[in-house]
């Protein structure tokens, strides 16, 4: 298939520049996914009692990477609308699949056998 | 007539018609993998009180395997940036250093089902368990570098505060094994889920490399006859590979910390 | 950040040059929607056969347990050797043929058939594009549909035949049958699922990006809309069992426990296995798509009924905006039902509770398409040609299916009528008088489109009225036996709970239910006869059909038939500019009493 035909426009410094404004954000973002990642292997070490709460800091800075690697390296802190739609229908189906095949599992009779 | 909004967006969306297939084929591999997370907590939830294992992972090289794959991040995105600004030279060494670290994370991976295809556990027939990798195959006995329990608990849970893993050398008598087992995908479901989401993730891994060496290498003459194309696809490619990344940034995590 | 910058220095590309492809190019190795929409209509249709024939077998063994086959018996002894002595039906191979009559129909005829196929060919000139948004992937597509397809056609070949345990292929029965051919299931559902994925993510990007000038979403043929929502369907229900089949495959194949529970014994003896598993996984994960599933089953077919009903009653469809809605909602609320498939096994109160009641509330969408279809007859010229029959039909038909689905949805009834031929009845009614008529439908319909002809009239309204009838001699009689208790899946058709084996016996099958099953092998077998005109027709039409005499037989107002015939490659010269919506049937004041899509004039919306 053929591309568009448009009119050739010279770059400009100064689009240069903001995209250089860009790529310092892009490494901003890197620094904080080291030191996300430094963070999470060293607070699974740190012994907080009950097992979920290691469980739930460990998903709480995965999702903030998440979020970072989303948003920034993706666009999508940026992007359209169609895109955040999809997604966000995406997202429902995903935790309704787990949510209630999970809890379909727990919401079982007492001494029923589950395994 | 042409198929239009291959390069140019279209005004009402915004969007060039291959970033909007991306999106949606990255929206169904969250429900792929969201399956298989929905799947890991089941069976983890279903697991009898202190037969899950927690630390059977290598978690050094866990680590260095998610600081490879957020770095490869950044160079993808760099490779993008360099297309934008039009520096082709930049684009190359950028995208050339994803693909290295791509293959550096498969190496890494391959290392590690190398170490778990390796590593046995052992029922012995005076009721005790040992566990660990042969160092030596004799004619009536195996030498390895290991453990060895009287409770196979203690086999699991290998990370909980004050337990501590002293590893040496044992001899078994070939007679006293029962039963033999490599800590394969049959071994456990946890290593069942393991192996299962790393292997998913791993074929991702080098298909988005293949794709990324295509692009690096035969197709990038498309640069010199339609440059925006090309940036498109680059920036395709780089969300996919992004994805992967993210995958990776909760498998982590789960698999080997929690 | 948006797409284009002006950093980077443009092109100049030089004009395509379109030289004269080959026959493979042409008609093999085609990116063209049109070639493509063919091929899997063909490859569809041909499915669809097989799949009748294996279900012919099944009703004979129902009928007459442990005789060899009629006609076909020495085809099977030959094949399947001891699974098939002297060309009776073992129970092993009734299994296999179950299994895979369930598995072809559902996934290699009717979704290629109803989706890819008259999706592929129409979807693209009703938005008025040149071709679907990603051709190369199209083709892809389709070769991964004919890779799946062929992998289950070889597992009939191999040792110990095909898969045996269900289309739902539950573990762990699925797990422990030793035939290859349970592998090769597995192995075909992950490249036709892969198949569905890509046409999915072709269609919504198709449909958001290449409308026509002027195309606004509420100025789509509904057709469009079924369409769009079915690909988000597919798209977004199928890769959990994409993952549970890489689960199962691994069971298979390397031994882990997924689904298996400890403690599993097979035959007898205990598993070697590590235990740990759950079978209600695979459950959970299957019908997770199964449901959707049967949505992208009937999606399309509404949208070809909404087309021809429009067209051969000149007004316009009653109620647009209530049908895009209705859609819209049906989609969304299929994702959230799935565990009413269920209800037996051991779900707690609550969640049962849950998913009852989102079965309920999906009904409503339903039931209002319904009734918008039924509500656009009203005050129409109706014309009564054959696609117009079949959709006039498929109303009712679906009415029926859908009706007979509400006591499935209710746990309490289910509790009586689950997994009994009850429920075979109703899925039958809605996917065969339902779907697989207006599916008929829209072959007589397009037809002209495609090769400038017309199918026979007189043998279409034999076609229909002969199927008609026989569908309904097929189905209709399984309501009642499942409601006196026969149960799915028996190979000896309920011989052993027959009140003729255990005389007295409470609950038995009385010999009237029993004797049902002959009548209804007759029923399938004429089912069978009458589709020869339909096949005779589709083919000796396609050269000595009468002319359609011009590019828009059926006088219809959407865009596919205000192209030539049939469309070229590119479809439009250039793109039509949509001024109006798609239903301007007899609208007063115009001279003809239907308006294209495309045609300026006074009264444009």
């Amino acid at each position: 298939m053929n591309a568009q035909h448009t009119p050739p426009v010279a770059a400009s410094a100064t689009e240069h520049e903001s995209f250089e404004h860009h790529v310092r954000r892009y490494l901003y973002v890197f620094y904080a996914l080291i030191f996300g990642t430094i963070v999470t292997v060293l607070a699974s070490y740190i012994p907080f009692g009950h097992r979920s709460i290691n469980i739930g800091v460990a998903l709480f800075i995965a999702s903030s990477k998440a979020f970072l690697v989303a948003g920034y390296f993706m666009h999508l802190i940026s992007e359209r609308k169609m895109i955040y739609g999809i997604l966000v229908f995406t997202a429902f189906f995903f935790v309704g699949l787990m949510f209630l095949t999970l809890f379909s599992f727990v919401d079982l009779p007492w001494h029923t056998v589950t395994h | 007539m042409d198929i239009p909004y291959t390069v140019q967006p279209r005004a009402d969306t915004g969007l060039y018609n291959a970033k909007l297939g991306i999106w949606l084929f990255l929206a169904s591999e969250v429900m792929l993998f969201g399956a298989l997370f929905s799947s890991y907590i089941l069976l983890r939830v279903s697991a009898p009180e202190g037969y899950w294992p927690h630390g059977w992972l290598n978690i050094p090289i866990g680590t260095c395997n998610t600081i490879v794959l957020i770095c490869s991040s950044i160079t993808t995105v760099m490779a993008w940036a360099s297309c934008k600004m039009n520096r082709f030279g930049r684009f190359k060494f950028w995208h050339a250093c994803t693909i290295l670290l791509a293959l550096t994370f498969v190496c890494i991976k391959s290392y590690e089902y190398h170490d778990k295809f390796t590593h046995f556990e052992f029922t012995l027939k005076d009721g005790t368990y040992a566990d660990g990798h042969i160092l030596e195959d004799k004619a009536d006995s195996l030498v390895i570098h290991g453990r060895r329990v009287a409770d196979r608990k203690e086999l699991f849970d290998l990370r909980a505060p004050g337990v501590k893993i002293v590893n040496s050398e044992i001899t078994i008598p070939k007679d006293q094994i029962q039963k033999q087992e490599r800590y394969g995908p049959w071994h456990h479901t946890y290593l069942a889920i393991y192996f299962t989401l790393t292997g998913l993730h791993a074929l991702h891994v080098i298909g988005g490399a293949i794709v990324i060496g295509f692009l690096w290498g035969p197709l990038s003459k498309q640069w010199q006859t339609d440059p925006e194309r090309f940036t498109n696809r680059i920036e395709v490619s780089g969300l996919f590979w992004h994805f992967v990344d993210l995958v990776w940034i909760f498998l982590f995590p789960v698999l080997y910390l929690l | 950040m948006q797409a284009t910058t002006h950093a980077i220095p443009h092109a100049h590309i030089g004009e395509a040059h379109h030289e004269e492809a080959g026959f493979w190019s042409k008609y093999v190795f085609s990116t063209d929607h049109k070639v493509i929409g063919l091929q899997y209509g063909i490859t569809a249709l041909s499915f669809l056969f097989f799949g009748f024939c294996l279900m012919l077998v099944m009703r004979w063994q129902i009928a007459h347990p442990s005789q060899p086959v009629p006609l076909v018996g020495p085809l099977l002894a030959a094949t399947f050797g001891n699974m098939a002595v002297n060309g009776a039906v073992s129970a092993d191979l009734y299994n296999s043929f179950g299994a895979m009559h369930g598995t072809i129909m559902v996934f290699m005829a009717i979704v290629p058939l109803a989706f890819a196929a008259f999706g592929n060919y129409v979807v693209p000139l009703q938005i008025g594009a040149p071709d679907m948004a990603f051709p190369r992937v199209n083709m892809a597509s389709y070769q991964a549909y004919v890779i799946g397809g062929l992998i289950m056609f070889v597992s009939f070949f191999v040792p110990g035949g095909p898969a045996q345990a269900g289309w739902t292929s539950y573990s762990p029965l699925a797990t422990s049958i030793p035939t290859d051919g349970q592998t090769f299931w597995i192995l075909g559902m992950v490249f036709l699922i892969t198949s569905s994925l890509l046409g999915a993510v072709n269609f919504i990007a198709t449909i958001i990006q290449l409308r026509a000038p002027g195309m606004t979403w509420m100025r789509l043929p509904f057709f469009v809309w079924a369409q769009f929502v079915t690909a988000f369907l597919l798209l977004l229900a199928f890769p959990p069992l994409e993952a549970a089949a890489v689960m199962q495959l691994m069971d298979r194949l390397a031994h882990t426990s997924f689904f298996l529970p400890t403690g599993l014994a097979v035959g007898g003896t205990l598993a070697n296995i590590s235990g740990g598993g759950s079978p209600l996984l695979w459950q959970h994960l299957f019908w997770f798509l199964g449901h959707p599933e049967v949505y992208v089953l009937i999606l399309p077919a509404m949208g070809i009924v909404a087309e021809i009903i429009a067209n051969n009653t000149r007004k316009p469809l009653w109620g647009y905006k209530s049908l895009v809605y209705a859609v819209l909602i049906l989609g969304f609320l299929s994702f959230i039902v799935w565990a009413h498939h269920m209800y037996l096994t051991g779900m707690g109160t609550r969640v049962a509770t849950f998913f009852q009641t989102t079965t309920m509330i999906i009904s409503i969408p339903s039931v209002i398409i319904l009734t918008c279809m039924f509500m656009s007859l009203w005050g129409g010229s109706i014309r009564f040609n054959t696609p117009m029959l079949f959709v006039m039909a498929f109303l009712p038909m679906f009415g029926i299916g859908g009706l007979t689905g509400l006591p499935l949805g209710f746990n309490y009834s289910d509790l009586h009528l689950h997994d009994t031929y009850y429920v075979i009845a109703h899925f039958h009614y809605i996917v065969a008088p339902g779907t697989i008529f207006a599916m008929f439908a829209g072959v007589y319909y397009w037809f002209p489109k495609i090769t400038g002809r017309m199918m026979n009239e007189f043998w279409g309204k034999v076609h229909f009225w002969t199927s008609f009838v026989f569908m309904n001699a097929v189905f209709q009689p399984m309501f009642a036996q499942g409601m006196a208790g026969m149960l799915r899946r028996m190979a000896d058709g309920g011989a052993n709970y027959s009140q003729a084996k255990v005389p007295g016996a409470i609950g038995g099958l009385s010999a009237s239910i029993m004797g049902l099953h002959t009548y209804i092998l007759w029923a399938a077998v004429c089912l069978g006869l009458a589709q020869i005109p339909f096949i005779i027709n589709l083919f000796w039409s396609i050269n000595n059909g009468k002319k359609a005499g011009s590019d828009n037989p059926w006088q219809a107002t959407t865009l596919e038939w205000q192209t030539p015939t049939p469309p070229p490659h590119g479809n439009f010269a250039k793109p039509p500019v949509v001024v109006r919506g798609p239903y301007e049937y007899s609208v007063p004041g115009h001279a003809t009493d239907f308006t294209p899509q495309n045609q300026a004039g006074s009264t444009a919306e």
